[in-house]
């Protein structure tokens, strides 16, 4: 400090001092501000990138066509009956000779000739590029329905059918137009036609059921759908709702209102709370050495997938209980045991009912968290491609996240960065709704002491 | 009759076993009511008919789960001695072979190649035995059942004091559940501790913890050359990606939480504080693609603009995603502890003539810190043991470099790459997973014990 300064009274320093440090107190408090609105920022922009890439993906370009089932092109016998005097056996293996039948016709010939009359510029030497218009997955749903019912050949029928996934890129613009041919991955006259057909109205972009309903697929990508993610993470909240939620709530039960607080309880307290801090991909390697290579339980299945799920889900469980129980007042418990009622009872038909809304809302949160994690699941085998929805929590299964994993992987960028986004938003809305759930569950029940 | 019938079979005999208790104790109950010379019953009759419940099923159950549990190993063990000479010696995972072929031909599935006879006889001897160990488990567990139901029926009597009984049934139940979280530890801590022992058998605990290359090779069968297994670039990569979280994470989330706490008028906060703890319930897999497809392209821009070469898949795009993530955690946090620094002590700074920023940073945030620093460490553990978005955007590349606009790999990715679908669990090259896995448990371990104690601590104080 100068030898000017120490002349000068206390009040004078501060009230020199003054500017500097309101401009300090401005300045720390635009931070702050600052800091808020970045961070509010950075959820609306995760949000609106999410949505605006992937909204467009739940309508897809489909084509209404009117599809003749040729007698000329399906040419089958007819389809077996069980005799009376038949074995199963005998019948099945007639049915399936005439399956066999089924699959060699040429069901492209049935597509490629309805679609042909809808095309004002074409040439015979052009007909091997006109099925590339609808996904492959189309001619199956033909052969399908003829198995079904085969009366149906010799008539027409008005189908809407999905366009391949390089039409629907090609039509929604997600592909530059001007890149150089060898570089868009249609060849020039299948781009003519759909601009074509996008004109006069025969293709229409249509809201996608297939995303919903169908499971996923690599040969037919425009019809790959979330449905066995659906299923798979289904069966897998499921086993934890029933394994994880009993479970944790019975701990906590014990840990807050029976047992005695000594050291060993302390540990425990130390090993939950550690056990919630644990990264999720250690439950995952616990999954594979545990579950799989000991007790040898199938790799994939949702079984695997739900038990390490629950073991990750339990504290959290464990922790929110515990919160809830430790904030009823103790004058309940008091009351009931002054009244003559044993612990067991007091717990169980006082604490316990006044704890439910508390208890509800920290298992939902607990379940969406389950819903959302992918980590421990690559690790016990669920990263692998299941092209069929899981008949029980035994078969192979994928869930909603690693289907998110799987999809973003994919070698046809542009056509799965939207769909990739789109079981996004699925997914955000499905965690969305639970904790909303939760929320509302909490407003509505809660009791303030 | 399949195990999942038995135990439905045992649900509906509970059922029964209660109400017979039930009933039994009632007719006592209004016996003892009209007649005062007997004693009045000690527990009510749904405790009686609840404790008979109890008896007659928990020994069945637990016989069924005990069989199921042993019987297969048994069975193979019987069949393993019923093998012809050269295959009855052999072990390891030629036996293995043999009896899952075994297997599938008694359960009818396919079997590749021919069946040998001595297959087929193999495969009658399993079947006979399965329905032998099935025909001796029903009839057991009837036994046991009955039995339970008898012994317990017969006790019930106004003096038996079932309600205790049943009590301590309960309390048993409440203590078996609050052991799992105890066994999950020590099973991640067993299993992963065995496995890192076998890899360790491969590769010296030297060449892996101080090992410079990452190069593990594919597991080749015999494989003479193994790869070479270095923690170190991993290790590095995953620091540097965390730091670089913890540096967009720590600013960001403490200054929100000290605005939040401090300034923020109510309506804000109330709003603000919600939606930014949405952040900290978004899956991990939706920061990883937000990351590849828009922030990893705009990095690489940004840093093309100003002439960095920034990768798109890097340290950078992970770590500043990954720092978005735990922004909530930190700001939650540390907004719980600063709102419970006692207000005296504001108070006094205040009075004294501090500005309020002055007050917040000299006085406050001081009494704050070892809070603070609690869930700067949570938020740090957090950060190492992440997984999918550094998956998708760090760009998998075990070289060691401290240059966070490279590509990097870390411990969580090479453990999602090294257990691949085929779980082998022989081959150092997938058993190296665990090894890894168990450095970053006693990472993540440490951190988040100080972590919890200095928070635990700080509540204690200010309390």
């Amino acid at each position: 400090m100068s030898q000017d300064n120490s002349n000068l009274t206390v009040q004078d320093k501060v009230v020199a001092s003054l500017t500097r440090r309101r401009r300090q107190e401005k300045l720390f408090r635009t931070l702050g501000l600052g800091s808020v609105m970045v961070s509010l920022a950075l959820v609306a922009i995760l949000f609106i990138n999410i949505f605006s890439k992937g909204i467009p993906a739940f309508w897809q370009t489909s084509m209404t066509v009117e599809v003749y089932f040729d007698p000329d092109v399906i040419r089958i016998s007819e389809k077996p009956e069980q005799q009376p005097n038949e074995t199963f056996e005998d019948f099945d293996e007639r049915l399936l000779e005439w399956e066999t039948q089924l699959g060699f016709v040429n069901f492209n010939r049935i597509l490629s000739d309805s679609i042909t009359p809808l095309l004002s510029d074409f040439e015979r030497s052009q007909t091997r590029y006109v099925t590339q218009l609808v996904t492959s997955g189309e001619r199956h749903a033909l052969r399908d329905m003829v198995m079904e019912d085969p009366s149906i050949v010799g008539e027409t029928r008005s189908l809407t059918l999905l366009t391949s996934a390089d039409v629907d890129v090609w039509l929604k613009g997600n592909i530059d137009r001007s890149l150089p041919d060898e570089q868009l991955q249609l060849t020039s006259v299948v781009r003519e036609w759909a601009d074509e057909l996008h004109a006069n109205g025969h293709i229409q972009n249509r809201f996608s059921t297939a995303l919903f309903m169908n499971p996923d697929s690599r040969s037919s990508l425009a019809s790959a759908g979330l449905a066995g993610a659906f299923v798979g993470s289904f069966y897998m909240l499921l086993i934890v709702i029933f394994l994880a939620i009993p479970m944790g709530v019975a701990a906590a039960i014990y840990l807050e209102e029976f047992a005695p607080k000594n050291k060993l309880t302390d540990i425990i307290e130390v090993n939950i709370n550690n056990l919630a801090a644990v990264p999720s991909i250690i439950f995952g390697l616990l999954g594979a050495a545990v579950f799989i290579n000991w007790f040898k339980l199938p790799m994939s299945a949702p079984v695997v997938g739900g038990l390490v799920l629950s073991l990750m889900t339990l504290p959290t469980v464990i922790i929110a209980t515990r919160a809830t129980l430790r904030a009823i007042p103790p004058s309940i418990r008091a009351a009931a045991l002054g009244l003559g009622a044993s612990k067991t009872q007091t717990v169980f038909h006082h604490v316990l009912p006044l704890a439910i809304p508390g208890i509800l809302t920290g298992s939902i949160l607990g379940v969406a968290q389950a819903l959302g994690e992918t980590a421990p699941l690559l690790l016990i085998g669920m990263k692998s491609f299941v092209a069929s929805i899981p008949q029980s929590p035994m078969d192979q299964a994928t869930a909603l996240p690693v289907q998110i994993y799987l999809w973003q992987g994919n070698e046809l960028r542009n056509f799965f960065e939207a769909r990739t986004s789109a079981a996004i938003i699925v997914l955000l809305m499905l965690m969305i709704s639970l904790n909303s759930l939760a929320i509302w569950l909490r407003r509505k029940l809660e009791v303030r002491w | 009759m399949s195990n999942l019938t038995v135990i439905a079979v045992l649900l509906i005999l509970m059922g029964l076993a209660y109400q017979l208790g039930t009933t039994k104790s009632s007719k006592q109950a209004s016996r003892a009511a009209r007649d005062k010379t007997t004693p009045p019953m000690h527990s009510r009759p749904h405790h009686h008919g609840a404790l008979v419940a109890f008896w007659t099923v928990a020994p069945a159950l637990l016989l069924v789960l005990l069989w199921s549990w042993f019987s297969p190993w048994m069975i193979n063990q019987m069949l393993i001695s019923q093998l012809p000479e050269p295959m009855a010696s052999f072990s390891g995972s030629e036996l293995d072979a043999i009896l899952r072929r075994v297997h599938n031909v008694a359960g009818n599935f396919v079997a590749a190649g021919v069946l040998a006879d001595w297959e087929m006889q193999a495969a009658q001897y399993y079947q006979e035995m399965r329905a032998l160990s099935q025909a001796i488990m029903v009839a057991a567990v009837s036994a046991a059942a009955a039995a339970g139901l008898f012994l317990s029926y017969r006790r019930v009597n106004p003096q038996l004091r079932a309600r205790n009984a049943m009590e301590r049934v309960i309390k048993g139940v409440l203590i078996a559940s609050s052991t799992v979280a105890i066994l999950t530890t020590i099973g991640i801590v067993l299993s992963m501790v065995g496995e890192t022992l076998r890899f360790f058998q491969f590769v010296s605990p030297m060449d892996f913890f101080f090992g410079t290359t990452w190069n593990p090779r594919f597991s080749t069968v015999g494989g003479g050359d193994q790869g070479e297994f270095g923690l170190l670039p991993l290790l590095v990569g995953t620091l540097l990606v965390a730091s670089v979280a913890l540096l967009v994470a720590i600013p960001l989330g403490l200054l929100t939480a000290i605005y939040l706490a401090e300034y923020a008028p109510s309506r804000l906060r109330s709003i603000a504080k919600p939606v930014i703890e949405i952040l900290a319930g978004i899956p991990t897999i939706v920061y990883g693609f937000f990351a590849l497809v828009t922030v990893g392209p705009f990095l690489a821009s940004l840093g093309a603009s100003v002439g960095l070469d920034i990768r798109a898949t890097s340290a950078l795009t992970a770590g500043v995603v990954m720092g978005i993530m735990i922004i909530p955690f930190i700001s939650s946090l540390s907004d719980d502890i600063l709102t419970q620094v006692p207000k005296a002590l504001r108070d006094g700074s205040l009075g004294l003539g501090a500005t309020k920023s002055e007050t917040i940073r000299k006085v406050v945030l001081p009494a704050a810190l070892p809070g603070i620093s609690g869930a700067v460490l949570l938020a740090a553990s957090r950060a190492v043991g992440e997984t999918m978005i550094v998956v998708l955007a760090a760009g998998n590349s075990p070289v060691l470099t401290a240059n966070p606009f490279e590509a990097v790999s870390t411990m969580t990715v090479t453990i999602v790459n090294q257990l691949t679908g085929d779980n082998d669990f022989s081959s150092p090259q997938s058993l190296v997973a665990f090894a890894l896995g168990l450095t970053l448990f006693a990472i993540t371990l440490v951190l988040n014990i100080i972590a919890l104690l200095i928070v635990r601590k700080f509540r204690e104080q200010y309390d």
